[in-house]
């Protein structure tokens, strides 16, 4: 177009120089746009880097017990309620049985990483399959999907993530990766509700516009229209979804590792999931007179990665949706 | 709308009851039963849990049980002893004799209902409520008033904070800086007459209420600041404080309202946190010993408990919601 106009003319300033963009490289510029969520993705790339080189960076290993040098403060504290003083070879001070708690804290973002990102995938996954089949096709199925949502709208999460890990801890499921399989199931099952209500609320919307209908007219069986027309106007507010879900799950692992119902803190060398964050808040909480440092680090780092999460999540909704815009 | 109200309370029941069979039914999952994990470390042998399975009825067919527990059975003398409707939760199975409403409800002798468990929690819920409606309600209003400015910003940080940080995070930040930092409190408070005491858990359960309010009183305001009705409110030259008062707020707290129902869901699920951290004595650290107890009638009895008050909770926001803005009208 542009430059069959320009050559016509008899000047050619008027040839548009602009590239083509996509919607999406268009909302990728706006997100690093927003400096807070660009500090919010550093942060989460930082963390990310982090537990794939944890077995680099750790100072110790998260297993050791250095005997005689048990419950001691952080390098910087002169004297501690126990009358110890910190010891520059462990920066954050070691815990009860004397073993380095920032190594620990570092191997602990193993599994509050993969607590965050494996069930998520598969929320979303089952989470739009179902909510694009409802919203689809609607009648019945739409209709057994929201009785299920009611019940679990009125049936606490955390309440049931706690009674499902309590009764099941014990059994072969929950012995499964030291209980992590369980813990993925149990967070799974709940949350793809939110997702499939999303979905459904978009598709019922969207199955009216014009391009679907368009579609239909020419043939396009429904499982095309399903997926290569509603699903790609679905992934925005989807992918802001995950952003927010994402933290919501790291915490969830981290107060019910403080219950202790999270993963099984294990000694075994080989093991690959040595400890998690909720489970070191759980062992300064218990010698919080003596020692409460141990709470500070793990506390500082899921405080940092919940926020940090929360606004990468919002940058992606403004960039994305740019008329959501401030609104919660 | 009575309809609508009416059929809401009923919808209640189906959801109670799917949630008393799902815990019924994952409880009951559980390997072992009540009685070979104690942690007394006081094993019972054979013949006495034989024994106390036949008082507790739990040899019977789980179908059995669970009608027992929900509707009620006849005991041995040909009594019938009522179940879940008649609010009956059982006994517990940890703390013998007694039974898990008697645990939850009953204060101790001599006190008012005030000093049960339930008693407890009910006032740290309330005072965190309160907290989060007396700070976050006015910051959100002055917030807008003064947009842009750094009292803005300020307030903004701190609501995305409190509004991202779990509770339990800031419990063991506050623990930290006002325990063990400052010993402003102690770590472990043991008296709970002293309102001192109570100031740190509130405080703490309250933020990420308080905060949510202020940035949707902020919110709110700023959209209510654009209206016609204010600038003629302004343009008749009334005083500042009447425009603010009589015309902005009253619409502008609408929103605010929706946000109870959450926030009292968020109160009651995050108070069982909250309680453990700072040993208060209420029914939130009851439900997370009988967890480590692995005390089922208890942990379902507290569950059920739990899923009643959030119900109620939702179901009363909305009726609020009605009552407030009569635009609303909610279908038959």
């Amino acid at each position: 177009m542009a430059e069959i106009a320009g050559s016509q003319l008899p000047i050619n300033a008027t040839k548009l120089n602009v590239k083509s963009r996509s919607p999406w490289q268009e909302a990728w510029e706006r997100f690093l746009k927003n400096k807070a969520s660009l500090a919010g993705m550093i942060i989460v790339i930082l963390f990310l880097l982090l537990t794939a080189a944890a077995s680099l960076v750790a100072p110790h290993n998260p297993l050791q017990l250095h005997s005689g040098k048990g419950f001691l403060p952080p390098a910087w504290v002169e004297k501690s309620a126990n009358g110890k003083t910190g010891d520059p070879e462990f920066a954050l001070g070691t815990d009860t049985l004397g073993r380095d708690v920032l190594s620990r804290v570092i191997y602990g973002s193993r599994v509050s990483m993969i607590v965050g990102f494996v069930p998520t995938i598969i929320i979303i996954l089952v989470g739009s399959l179902i909510g694009m089949i409802a919203g689809y096709y609607g009648g019945n199925w739409d209709n057994l999907l929201m009785r299920i949502t009611d019940i679990m709208y009125g049936f606490p999460d955390l309440l049931f993530f706690i009674i499902v890990l309590v009764a099941l801890r014990d059994s072969w499921l929950g012995q499964l990766m030291n209980g992590l399989f369980l813990l993925f199931f149990a967070l799974a099952i709940v949350n793809w509700v939110g997702v499939a209500r999303l979905v459904r609320g978009q598709v019922l919307s969207l199955k009216e516009k014009e391009f679907v209908e368009a579609a239909r007219s020419i043939g396009v069986k429904d499982s095309r229209i399903m997926f290569r027309h509603l699903l790609p106007n679905v992934l925005g507010p989807l992918i802001v979804l995950t952003a927010f879900q994402i933290p919501q799950l790291i915490i969830t692992e981290a107060i019910l590792g403080y219950l202790g119902l999270g993963l099984r803190p294990t000694t075994d060398p080989n093991a690959f999931f040595i400890t998690s964050w909720g489970s070191l808040l759980l062992d300064g909480q218990t010698a919080i007179n003596a020692q409460p440092y141990i709470l500070l680090a793990p506390a500082i780092c899921v405080a940092l990665v919940v926020v940090a999460f929360t606004f990468v999540g919002d940058g992606l909704r403004d960039a994305l949706d740019p008329r959501m815009r401030g609104t919660q | 709308m009575t309809t609508y109200f009416l059929r809401r309370i009923l919808w209640m029941i189906p959801v109670l009851f799917t949630v008393a069979l799902i815990t019924f039914v994952l409880m009951h999952a559980a390997p072992g039963g009540p009685w070979d994990r104690d942690l007394s470390a006081r094993q019972v042998d054979a013949s006495t849990q034989k024994v106390l399975n036949a008082y507790y009825g739990l040899d019977k067919p789980l179908w059995r049980q669970f009608v027992a527990y929900v509707v009620g059975d006849f005991t041995k003398e040909g009594k019938f002893d009522c179940g879940l409707v008649c609010g009956d939760l059982g006994p517990s199975y940890r703390i013998r004799g007694r039974s898990v409403q008697d645990i939850l409800f009953e204060p101790p002798k001599g006190k008012s209902a005030l000093y049960s468990r339930f008693g407890y929690s009910w006032r740290l819920g309330l005072l965190a409520l309160s907290f989060a409606a007396l700070i976050g309600v006015p910051v959100g209003v002055f917030a807008a008033l003064k947009q842009n400015s750094w009292v803005d910003y300020v307030s903004l940080l701190i609501a995305t904070l409190g509004i991202s940080l779990p509770s339990f995070v800031m419990a063991i930040f506050m623990i930290i800086i006002f325990a063990t930092g400052l010993h402003w409190v102690s770590v472990v408070p043991k008296e709970w007459d002293n309102i001192k005491a109570w100031i740190l858990p509130g405080a703490v359960l309250g933020f990420g209420t308080m905060a949510y309010a202020a940035r949707l009183t902020r919110t709110s305001m700023l959209e209510v600041l654009r209206q016609d009705y204010v600038r003629t409110a302004r343009s008749k030259g009334l005083h500042e404080r009447v425009v603010v008062y009589r015309h902005m707020m009253r619409n502008a707290l609408i929103p605010v309202v929706t946000i109870l129902g959450p926030a009292l869901a968020a109160l009651v699920t995050g108070s069982f946190i909250i309680e453990t951290m700072f040993s208060f004595p209420g029914m939130g650290r009851a439900y997370v010993t009988a967890i480590s107890q692995r005390d089922y009638s208890m942990i379902m009895g507290t569950t059920l408990i739990y899923v009643l008050l959030v119900s109620i909770a939702n179901l009363t926001v909305d009726f609020l919601y009605v009552v407030i803005d009569p635009r609303i009208r909610l279908e038959d």
